[in-house]
């Protein structure tokens, strides 16, 4: 899966974990998502860090890399092509 | 001991969602038989025109607890007059349990802190005061069946004390399929002199137990 495949997963990924209710051509990649953004809770900070253990098999080691890796789709998308172990093949 | 009370407070608007229809006061709002319940309460959600995108976040109690409070209340007009003396009060048979069960599914993978986060039944009086500015009194109780008398009683005496002027009280339970939520906003006002009643244990048995929601 390519970079832009991948941010067009999470996007889909995201409205489906959190019950958003926008279409993934609404989110832009680069935009912030919590407070101005997609107004993301506290509550969604967490399903989204539950989001990349379930489906990308990525454990957040620190806690406080939270805001850094969850500003964007796109910082997200960067973070899961730098951590993500390649599948068994 | 229950009090008869005087009829100095009334039942201005009441909400009746149950079987796939939904009352406002004594009038069919929405009938849907065809829908399973999570279709009729987006079905409801939609016909209201709530435009409250968190609503789709939370539990299926407080989805019917919210629905039921906005057929009730009508949307939120803006600053509350009297926020700090605007109470309510609730109560159910099966608490949290259909957002419980759904938790401990989850507990076989990751659970989401979405669902858990709505494991207590109290947290729907939360979101209705939040939606609607409520900051007064805020009660849940639990019973097999509706305490009425009880109930009538406490808000009374919540109105007796002074510090409660408003007061959005009733029933909000759902287990599965099985949901029934029967909710009255009650104040000293009498706002309309046709459709307002007395606050009176009859009257909120009457709209309770009524199949079509009304009252005689």
């Amino acid at each position: 899966m390519n970079r832009e495949q991948l941010v067009e997963e999470l996007k889909q990924q995201i409205i489906e974990q959190l019950n958003l209710q926008v279409q993934p051509a609404d989110i832009v990649a680069s935009d912030p998502l919590f407070n101005e953004g997609l107004g993301l809770d506290s509550i969604d900070a967490l399903e989204l860090i539950v989001l990349m253990q379930q489906k990308y098999r990525i454990k957040l080691a620190n806690a406080e890399d939270g805001p850094k890796i969850f500003q964007s789709v796109d910082t997200m998308a960067d973070f899961i092509l730098a951590n993500q172990t390649p599948q068994a093949g | 001991m229950s009090k008869e009370l005087s009829g100095n407070y009334w039942i201005n608007k009441a909400a009746k969602i149950g079987s796939n229809r939904a009352f406002r006061n004594q009038q069919i709002f929405l009938e849907k038989p065809e829908l399973t319940t999570d279709e009729f309460l987006v079905a409801l959600y939609r016909e209201i025109g709530m435009e409250y995108p968190k609503w789709f976040k939370m539990d299926r109690l407080s989805k019917l607890g919210m629905l039921a409070a906005e057929l009730a209340l009508g949307m939120p007009g803006g600053n509350l007059a009297d926020p700090f003396g605007s109470a309510v009060v609730l109560a159910n048979r099966h608490s949290s349990l259909d957002t419980d069960r759904k938790f401990v599914e989850q507990l076989k993978e990751i659970p989401s802190p979405a669902v858990f986060v709505y494991t207590l039944p109290n947290i729907v009086t939360g979101e209705i005061s939040i939606r609607h500015g409520f900051k007064g009194e805020q009660a849940f109780f639990i019973d097999d069946l509706c305490p009425v008398e009880f109930m009538v009683n406490y808000v009374q005496t919540l109105f007796d004390e002074g510090n409660t002027h408003t007061c959005l009280f009733g029933w909000v339970d759902i287990l599965g399929e099985q949901y029934n939520a029967t909710l009255y906003s009650v104040s000293g006002v009498q706002e309309d002199s046709v459709h307002s009643i007395p606050f009176t244990s009859k009257n909120v048995y009457q709209y309770f137990d009524h199949e079509q929601g009304a009252v005689s």
